[in-house]
């Protein structure tokens, strides 16, 4: 899940501000880095996006690679299609999550990066088992083709919306008995608690700024897409810049940006320029479809639909209600992050969160994307949609599409759906104004 | 009493058909009205500290879905089509009244779909109770130990909530105790069926193990007794089938039919994954010491590897189920997974490199728990037993 950089073969014609450029060359020479890790004498770690515990792999001197970021890069270079079959081809089944397919294709087509360049094999398998089960599963799978260390990293779920005392201790213990003795092992490198309190420190500082941003929103019209450009914005933070004077630099820099827009009442930049008049304020829920996903996009922007909030941009850690990294308590304040991703939350929380959202955001509805491969968003979507729905008294709608397959991507039938979403709301208005 | 020795196999499955078939749990309703104060905890299939339930003076009661009898009329609309039928089934179970006697419901943690169920019911059914069993995916005693015990101590509580009870160690070793003689009563079902499939046929098994879901477990003890007694004294024709262990049913319930197609279409199934929690424990779960631990102890060293628990060992991967064929003399492997299951799905390329690495014939397939056409799978399966035959003759 979660995290992008802009696809690699955009039109030319894709207008873009500075802040999606210096976006974009961070997470090239992210890229570039991971091409000759090898070369320069780097090690890589593997982990995923939720419960990404970069500020530790740097302690390690690790670099971090993560796979569902590049499947989505090669659902936008609309190559995943093909990997999927791939894997298809070797007898995974089609019923399972695309994210792993995409990843397994791209392996048994020779790992070329979204730079052209191949990817190093990893040194370590980090499994933070934080929010999806299908994590574990995958790295069973990859470890059996690279061959090198595993550790299991678990999350308890907040099955009933509480982080407990005994939680975090099992957390931190993993992580001081198993993760960390592995990781210098792997490494080479001597552990030094200081150096993480150091990466936290930064962390804490480049998620205020998000935050900022996220909530920028909530100006009319709001300054930002808080989905498909919220996707851009959480790319560095989600991903390999957590903790590093990079995010701070961009999220300073991105957040001057949004202010400055919302100095001159603008609303957000999509790839076509500044978006129109603002005409509906949306908060979504569930992963983007990657592959037709400039498309999808355009779906809401031609029709000034705007999505003041997501559940998305929160699948890498959910600091909207507080949450900073903490350099005090480093790894009790790792194990926290982990815990607060966003599914890693219960059901009931998803829905308070959604229906805050509505509120706060002063959005018109509720929109779900569910994504075919995705049961550890999808499964029980309609109950949070009519839930939602109740309680708020907005329209929600529901749509299907997939993360990386274009199979499951029908343009048609989304934008259909859509349509007839955008009437509902209109007519909530009337209904409204008559009363 | 049909659980008497002298009972004859058939009466006994009748029992167990009765049992099976009826959606409205009556066994269990009437056992709850029998004496006040008593509760009722359902929990969905894999694992589930059932022993604690007993302790707590209750009867845990396995909601395995509505396999093919249950109309769902209302779950669908819970429910993509493309997320399997457990769970619409199951909230189908709950809409439509069959659970209301039920006082909490426990949600073992075998993928996200149970996972999310778990809030799903939450929020459905505010006023009963739901408990998520986190299992732990780290096997050390003072790491995924320490956490299992924490949320089997959590797990009392929410029982001793229900119940207005305290719970006692005793009283969890007492219930240890009964269980512990109820999985041996089932290993030997298991071992009497490798020895002598003709004499247990897999759909009487199954049968008899899914009574052990509704029943208290003491009568299911009986019961289980009873059939040993029966099954041995009874000699049936022996026919010229392939001996297969079948994978991939430890969530989502194969129709009956379906274990009936493939024993029809030639396959002794000599070893499965059906209704795991009867024997999830291999051996006997101590009765010293704390019991929490020891129930700890055995989850994490001596239970079954199955698809959604975590191997960390990577040289063991997928070796339990060429074990089980080395152990039982099976002839092949039958995938039979649930549509739509990650778990499984995911999980079954790794397990066929293993059984391929070891020369291990197999086929695969997928089913729903309201899957009506069995032809296909009859002919794949006559089809795989005719070609274990010819291999192994060559
Ligand atoms: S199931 Fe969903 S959350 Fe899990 S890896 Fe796949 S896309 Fe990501
Ligand atoms: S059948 Fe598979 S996916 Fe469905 S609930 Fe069971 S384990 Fe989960």
């Amino acid at each position: 899940m979660t995290v992008i950089s802009r696809p690699k073969a955009k039109p030319a014609d894709a207008i873009k501000d500075a802040s999606m450029a210096k976006q974009k060359e961070m997470v090239n020479a992210h890229y570039d880095r991971l091409a000759s890790a090898r070369e320069n004498g780097e090690k890589v770690a593997a982990t995923f996006v939720p419960g990404n515990l970069n500020e530790l792999l740097m302690c390690f001197d690790l670099v971090n690679n993560l796979p569902e970021v590049n499947a989505i890069q090669n659902g936008l270079r609309r190559q995943s299609g093909a990997f999927v079959m791939e894997a298809e081809k070797h007898g995974h089944s089609e019923d399972v999550c695309t994210y792993v397919k995409s990843d397994i294709g791209m392996m048994a087509k020779g790992n070329i990066g979204p730079n052209g360049k191949k990817l190093p094999d990893p040194d370590v398998l980090l499994l933070s088992y934080t929010g999806c089960f299908t994590f574990m599963k995958w790295f069973e799978l990859l470890r059996k083709e690279y061959n090198c260390e595993t550790i299991m990293f678990q999350t308890p779920y907040m099955a009933d919306g509480k982080i407990t005392k005994d939680m975090i201790a099992y957390m931190v213990k993993q992580l001081k008995q198993d993760v960390i003795p592995k990781l210098e092992r792997v490494s080479g490198v001597k552990f030094d608690i200081d150096r993480l309190r150091e990466y936290l420190k930064k962390s804490a500082k480049a998620e205020d700024d998000l935050v900022a941003v996220l909530q920028s929103a909530k100006n009319k019209p709001s300054p930002i897409d808080a989905y498909f450009g919220g996707i851009y914005y959480i790319g560095p933070i989600f991903g390999a810049f957590r903790g590093t004077d990079a995010a701070i630099d961009y999220y300073r820099f991105l957040r001057e940006e949004v202010e400055e827009r919302v100095r001159q009442g603008k609303g957000p930049v999509t790839p076509d320029g500044d978006m129109g008049k603002e005409r509906y304020r949306l908060v979504v829920e569930g992963p983007p479809n990657y592959t037709n996903f400039r498309q999808f996009w355009k779906m809401f922007y031609d029709e000034g639909a705007v999505v003041v909030a997501s559940s998305y941009t929160k699948v890498g850690g959910t600091y909207d209600f507080g949450f900073r990294h903490n350099p005090d308590e480093p790894l009790e304040s790792l194990a926290e992050y982990c815990l607060n991703v966003y599914t890693n939350r219960n059901l009931p929380m998803r829905v308070d969160m959604l229906e805050n959202y509505v509120n706060e955001y002063e959005a018109d509805g509720l929109l779900i994307n569910s994504i075919k491969s995705c049961n550890s968003f999808s499964a029980g979507q309609l109950l949070i949609m009519r839930e939602v729905e109740k309680r708020t008294g907005k329209p929600a709608a529901f749509i299907e599409t997939d993360l990386v397959d274009p199979r499951y991507f029908s343009a048609a039938n989304v934008k259909n759906r859509l349509e007839s979403y955008f009437q509902m709301v209109e007519q909530k208005r009337a209904g409204a104004r008559a009363a | 009493m049909l659980d008497k020795p002298n009972s004859t196999t058939s009466d006994i499955i009748k029992r167990c058909e009765e049992l099976f078939t009826d959606l409205y749990f009556t066994r269990a309703r009437e056992w709850k009205a029998e004496k006040p104060g008593r509760i009722v905890v359902g929990f969905m299939p894999y694992y589930a500290p059932r022993e604690l339930v007993h302790a707590a003076g209750g009867l845990p009661l396995g909601i395995f879905g509505g396999g093919d009898q249950l109309e769902v009329i209302h779950g669908d609309a819970y429910y993509q089509s493309y997320i399997c039928r457990i769970p619409r089934s199951t909230v189908e179970l709950g809409v439509s009244g069959r659970l209301d006697f039920v006082d909490g419901m426990m949600f073992p943690s075998i993928c996200d779909v149970i996972r999310n169920l778990s809030g799903m019911w939450k929020l459905m059914f505010p006023n009963k109770g739901a408990r998520y069993i986190d299992l732990p995916h780290n096997f050390e005693d003072d790491l995924g130990g320490e956490f299992y015990v924490s949320e089997l101590k959590e797990t009392c509580h929410w029982l001793e909530g229900m119940s207005g009870k305290p719970i006692t160690d005793d009283a969890i070793r007492a219930s240890i105790a009964v269980f512990n003689e109820n999985r041996r009563l089932i290993r030997e079902v298991y071992e009497l069926r490798a020895a002598q499939p003709w004499n247990v046929p897999s759909s009487e098994l199954y049968l008899l193990l899914r009574a052990g879901m509704v029943i208290p477990v003491e009568e299911h003890n009986e019961m289980v007794r009873a059939y040993l007694e029966a099954a041995r004294n009874q000699q049936r024709p022996i026919k010229d089938n392939s001996r297969v262990v079948v994978c991939g049913a430890f969530c989502e319930q194969p129709p009956l039919n379906l274990i009936k197609s493939i024993e029809l279409a030639g396959c002794y199934i000599v070893d499965d994954d059906f209704i795991l929690v009867t024997r999830w424990e291999n051996s006997d779960v101590s009765l010293e010491g704390d019991p929490l631990t020891s129930l700890s102890r055995a989850y994490l060293h001596d239970s079954k590897s199955t698809p959604p628990k975590y191997e960390p060992d990577e040289a063991k991967k997928g070796l339990y189920l060429v074990d089980s064929v080395r152990k039982n003399r099976a002839e092949g492997v039958i995938f039979a997974m649930t549509s739509f299951c990650d778990p499984g799905l995911l999980e079954r390329p790794m397990l066929q490199a293993v059984l391929k690495k070891h020369d291990i014939p197999q086929i695969a397939f997928k089913y729903a728990e309201n899957s009506g056409q069995m032809q296909p799978i009859r002919e794949q399966a006559g089809t795989f037993a005719d070609s274990i035959k010819l291999w192994s003759g060559a």
